[in-house]
C-alpha cells in the first residue's frame, strides 16, 4: 500500500498541481497503510455493537462478554494473536454496514461478530457474501438469515440463535401447562413477529388457541391505550418485549390489575432488564437458551467472574459473545492457529461441539446452534454465595438439543413462510 | 463586470476541485473511496435542499422523504421485478427522479401553502409519513429490515468495482450541479431569490410566488429521487433508517454548514460532514463532540458557511500580513 501512495505521489509530482495533489494523497493515505503492519499469524476480529444511543448498554454486554474470553486466554487462539477491532453501529443497519465495510476493507479483518438487532443481521449477511469474510451474528436473532434465505450467505455461521427457536418449546410448555386461550402483546417488528409467531405455531398444534394479537410500537412506554382491549377470558398473557418496554409493561400490567399468569419471550426477563425491575415479575416464565441461574459449574463460576469484573449479572448478549470467542478458539485449534480461509472456517465450526457456559452447542446444517432452550421463572432468592435476595431466572424445564425446526423437521418447516404479522394467521381472533 | 470576474473565478475553482477529485479518488483505500461516494450522493440531495433553503428561503425539514422514494423504489424494482440491473438502470434513474418529483408535486399541494416554522412542521410531518410507511408496509418494504438489494446493474461495464461506480455517481453530481446553477442563473432562479428576499414585493409585481415555489420544490424533490437511486445502490441496501428524521435534519446542516444559497456550499457541507461523521468514528469514540463543535463554530463565526471563506476573505488575510510586512521593512 505504502508503495501504492509513493507511486501514486511521484506520478502525480510531473505536473504543476503535483504538491497539491501529495499533500491530498497524503492526507488519504496516512491512515491506509494501518493494516499493512499485521502480522500473518494474527486473527483480525471486527466487532460491531451499538456502543451509542438508546441500545448502547446492551452492546456493552456483547463486547465485554466476547473480551472476557480473549483475556482468560490472554488473546491467543491456538498461537493466533486476536486483534479485536470494535466499531459502533449505533443499532442503525445502514451504518453497520458502512463499519462492515470499514473493518473488511480497512482493517482487513478475518471474521465480523456482532450485530445487535435482527435488522443489522439481515443487512450485514450480504456484506459477508460481498465480501467472502466470515460473519458470525452473536445476537442478531433473524430467522431466515439461517432458514429460507440461508444459501445466500454461505460465510455466516450464527452463535446466537433464531427469534422463534425458544419460543416453539414454550409453547409446548404452554399447552402443558392446562393454558387453552392466550393473548399476545408483541413489539412490532420482524422480531416480535417471529417470537409470537413460533409460539403461536407451537400452541396451537397442541390444542392452545391464541385468541389476540396486539402490537405496540417498538419503544412504547406507556401502554395504557393497549392493555384495556386485553380481552378477559384470556387464560394468559404472552409478551414479547425488548429493552425499556420489557421494564414497563409488568409494572402497568401489575397497576391495572391484572391477574392472569404472564409469561413471555426470552428477552422480556433477560438479565440485561431482570435486574431494574419490581417485585412484580415474580412467576413470570420465559425461555431462553440462556439463563444467568443456570445452575451449572462452569455457569457459577462464569456468573461470578463477570459480575466481579462488570458489577452486574451476565445477561444472555454476553454469554453469547463469550461462547462466540471460544467458539472460534475451538475452530482455530483444529488448524493450529492458521487462518484455513473463510470457508474452510465456517465448515470448521460446524463441525465442533462446543461445551458453552449456556450447555453443549453445535451448528445445524444450515449453520444455526443447535442448543438447549430453558424455561425460567423469575424467583426471587438468593444464588451463587450471594447474601442478597435477588431476582434470577430460576430454569424450571429444560428441552435438550432443540434446533431451528423444532419437531416438524427441516423440510415441512421451510415450507411455511417465515413468521410474520400475519403468519401465522389468528384463526381464533374475533 | 468585476462580479462577473469573480463569479467567473469561482467556477474555475470548482471545475480545478472537481478534477482533482476525480482523479485522486481512484488512488485512495477501498473505503475511503465508498465515503466519497456516499458524500457525493449526499451532496446531490443538499443541493437539491438548497434550492429550497438558499434560494427560495424556505427550510424544509423533509428532504429525506425524496431519498426515501427513489431508494425504496431502486430497491423493489430491482428485488421483486429484476429490473435495473442492467440498462434498464437508466430508466430506473430517470424513474427515481420521476418518482422523487412527483411526491414532491403531491407534498407540495401540502406545504407550499406555508412559511417559516409552519413550512417546517409540515415537510417535517410529510417525511415521517414516508417513514411510516416504510417503516410499516412490510409486504412491500420489508419494514425494519429493509431490503438487500441483488447487487450493483451491469451495463457495458459492470457497476459492481467500487471505482466504477464513483465515477457514475460523479457524472451524475457534475450533471446535477450544472443543472441546478443553471437554474438558479435562470430568470426562474432570480424570481426564487426574489421571493426569498420580500415574498409580497414579488406578488405585488405580478409574480405568481406560490407556483415559483410549487416548481422549486418538486425540482428539490427530483433531485432528491436522484440521490435516492444513487444511495441504494451505493450502500446495497434500504433501511428505514435512511429515511428518518436525522437524515432531513442532516440534510439541513450540511446546507448550512457549507453555505446556503451557494449549491456548492452543500457539497461541501456534505463532504464534511460524511467525513467527520464515518470516518471520525471510525478512529475516536468521541466524534460526536468534535462533529457538534464543527456546526456551532460555524453557526457562530461563519453564519455565511464554509463558503465564505472565500478567496476574498482569505485575500484580505493575505494583504493584511503582507501590509504589516511590509511596514516592518519600512522601520
Amino acid at each position: 500500500m505504502i508503495e501504492h501512495i509513493v507511486t501514486t505521489i511521484t506520478r502525480h509530482s510531473a505536473n504543476p498541481a503535483g504538491s497539491m495533489l501529495m499533500g491530498c494523497a497524503l492526507a488519504f493515505g496516512i491512515s491506509l497503510s494501518a493494516a499493512e503492519g499485521a502480522r500473518a499469524e494474527d486473527l483480525r476480529v471486527g466487532f460491531i455493537a451499538p456502543m451509542t444511543g438508546l441500545f448502547g448498554q446492551v452492546g456493552k454486554d456483547m463486547v465485554n462478554g466476547f473480551e472476557m474470553y480473549t483475556e482468560e486466554v490472554k488473546g491467543d487462539f491456538a498461537g493466533a494473536s486476536v486483534k479485536f477491532i470494535l466499531e459502533d453501529d449505533q443499532a442503525k443497519p445502514p451504518v453497520a454496514v458502512l463499519k462492515a465495510e470499514k473493518l473488511i476493507r480497512q482493517d482487513k479483518v478475518h471474521i465480523l461478530v456482532g450485530g445487535l438487532l435482527a435488522s443489522t443481521g439481515y443487512a450485514l449477511a450480504p456484506v459477508s457474501t460481498r465480501d467472502k469474510v466470515v460473519y458470525i451474528p452473536s445476537v442478531s436473532s433473524a430467522d431466515d438469515m439461517t432458514q429460507r434465505e440461508s444459501a445466500k450467505y454461505p460465510y455466516v455461521a450464527r452463535t446466537g440463535w433464531t427469534s422463534s427457536q425458544p419460543s416453539h418449546p414454550f409453547g409446548e410448555w404452554a399447552c402443558e401447562q392446562g393454558y387453552k386461550r392466550i393473548v399476545a402483546i408483541g413489539a412490532d417488528y420482524a422480531f416480535g413477529y417471529e417470537v409470537v409467531g413460533g409460539f403461536q405455531k407451537a400452541f396451537e398444534d397442541c390444542g392452545g388457541k391464541i385468541i389476540q394479537k396486539i402490537w405496540p410500537p417498538l419503544g412504547t412506554i406507556d401502554f395504557g391505550p393497549f392493555i384495556p382491549t386485553i380481552k378477559q377470558d384470556a387464560d394468559a398473557i404472552f409478551t414479547v418485549m425488548v429493552g425499556p418496554m420489557s421494564l414497563q409493561l409488568p409494572k402497568q400490567l401489575a397497576a391495572a390489575g391484572n391477574k392472569k399468569p404472564v409469561i413471555g419471550g426470552g428477552t422480556s426477563y433477560d438479565e440485561f432488564v431482570l435486574p431494574s425491575m419490581g417485585d412484580d415479575v415474580v412467576g413470570h416464565v420465559s425461555p431462553l437458551q440462556y439463563s444467568a441461574a443456570l445452575d451449572s459449574p462452569k455457569n457459577a463460576a462464569f456468573v461470578k467472574k463477570y459480575r466481579e469484573k462488570h458489577g452486574k449479572v451476565p445477561s444472555y448478549y454476553s454469554e453469547s459473545n463469550y461462547t462466540t470467542a471460544q467458539w472460534i478458539h475451538e475452530a482455530m485449534k483444529k488448524t493450529g492457529g492458521k487462518w484455513s480461509g473463510a470457508e474452510e472456517f465456517v465448515r470448521t465450526m460446524a463441525s465442533i461441539k462446543v461445551d458453552a457456559v449456556r450447555g453443549p452447542v453445535s451448528l445445524d446444517d444450515m449453520m444455526n446452534p443447535i442448543q438447549n432452550i430453558y424455561i425460567k421463572k423469575v424467583e426471587k432468592k438468593k444464588m451463587f454465595g450471594y447474601d442478597k435476595d435477588e431476582l434470577w431466572n430460576t430454569v424450571i424445564k429444560t428441552y435438550t438439543n432443540v434446533d431451528q425446526f423444532w419437531k416438524y423437521g427441516k423440510d415441512a418447516f421451510l415450507k411455511q413462510p417465515v413468521y410474520s404479522r400475519d403468519y401465522p394467521p389468528c384463526k381464533y381472533c374475533e | 463586470m468585476a462580479s462577473t470576474m469573480r463569479s467567473q473565478r469561482k467556477i474555475w475553482a470548482v471545475v480545478a476541485v472537481l478534477a482533482v477529485l476525480g482523479l485522486l479518488a481512484p488512488h485512495t483505500n477501498a473505503f475511503v473511496i465508498l465515503l466519497i461516494t456516499r458524500a457525493l450522493v449526499l451532496a446531490i440531495l443538499a443541493m437539491s435542499l438548497d434550492i429550497l433553503l438558499g434560494f427560495t428561503g424556505l427550510a424544509s425539514l423533509g428532504q429525506a422523504a425524496y431519498l426515501g422514494v427513489g431508494a425504496y423504489l431502486t430497491a423493489i424494482l430491482g428485488t421483486k421485478f429484476q429490473f435495473g440491473l442492467g440498462w434498464s438502470f437508466l430508466p430506473v434513474i430517470l424513474l427515481g427522479i420521476l418518482a422523487g418529483g412527483a411526491t414532491a408535486a403531491l407534498f407540495g399541494l401540502v406545504a407550499v401553502r406555508a412559511a417559516g416554522v409552519y413550512f417546517l412542521m409540515i415537510t417535517l410531518a410529510l417525511g415521517q409519513c414516508v417513514w411510516g410507511l416504510a417503516y410499516r408496509w412490510n409486504s412491500m418494504t420489508g419494514g425494519d429490515n429493509g431490503i438487500n438489494l441483488p447487487g450493483r446493474p451491469a451495463l457495458a461495464i459492470d457497476l459492481a468495482d467500487d471505482v466504477t461506480y464513483f465515477y457514475v455517481v460523479f457524472v451524475l453530481f457534475v450533471a446535477s450541479l450544472l443543472l441546478l446553477h443553471v437554474l438558479v442563473k435562470s430568470p426562474f432562479g432570480r424570481s426564487l431569490e426574489g421571493i426569498r428576499e420580500r415574498e409580497l414585493r414579488m406578488r405585488i409585481l405580478g409574480y405568481n410566488t406560490w407556483l415559483h415555489k410549487y416548481l422549486a420544490f418538486i425540482i428539490a424533490g427530483a433531485f432528491g429521487g436522484l440521490a435516492g437511486v444513487l444511495w441504494a445502490h451505493a450502500n446495497g441496501h434500504v433501511s428505514p433508517e435512511d429515511v428518518v428524521l436525522t437524515t432531513s435534519v442532516d440534510a439541513l446542516l450540511m446546507v448550512v454548514l457549507g453555505g446556503a444559497g451557494t449549491l456548492v456550499g452543500g457539497a461541501l457541507g456534505a463532504g464534511v460532514v460524511v467525513f467527520l461523521r464515518e470516518y471520525l468514528s471510525t478512529l475516536v469514540p468521541w466524534w460526536q463532540y468534535i462533529l457538534g463543535g464543527v456546526y456551532v463554530l460555524t453557526i457562530l463565526y461563519l453564519p455565511g458557511g464554509l463558503m465564505s471563506i472565500s478567496a476574498r476573505s482569505l485575500l484580505r488575510a493575505a494583504t493584511s500580513a503582507l501590509g504589516r510586512a511590509k511596514n516592518i521593512d519600512v522601520h
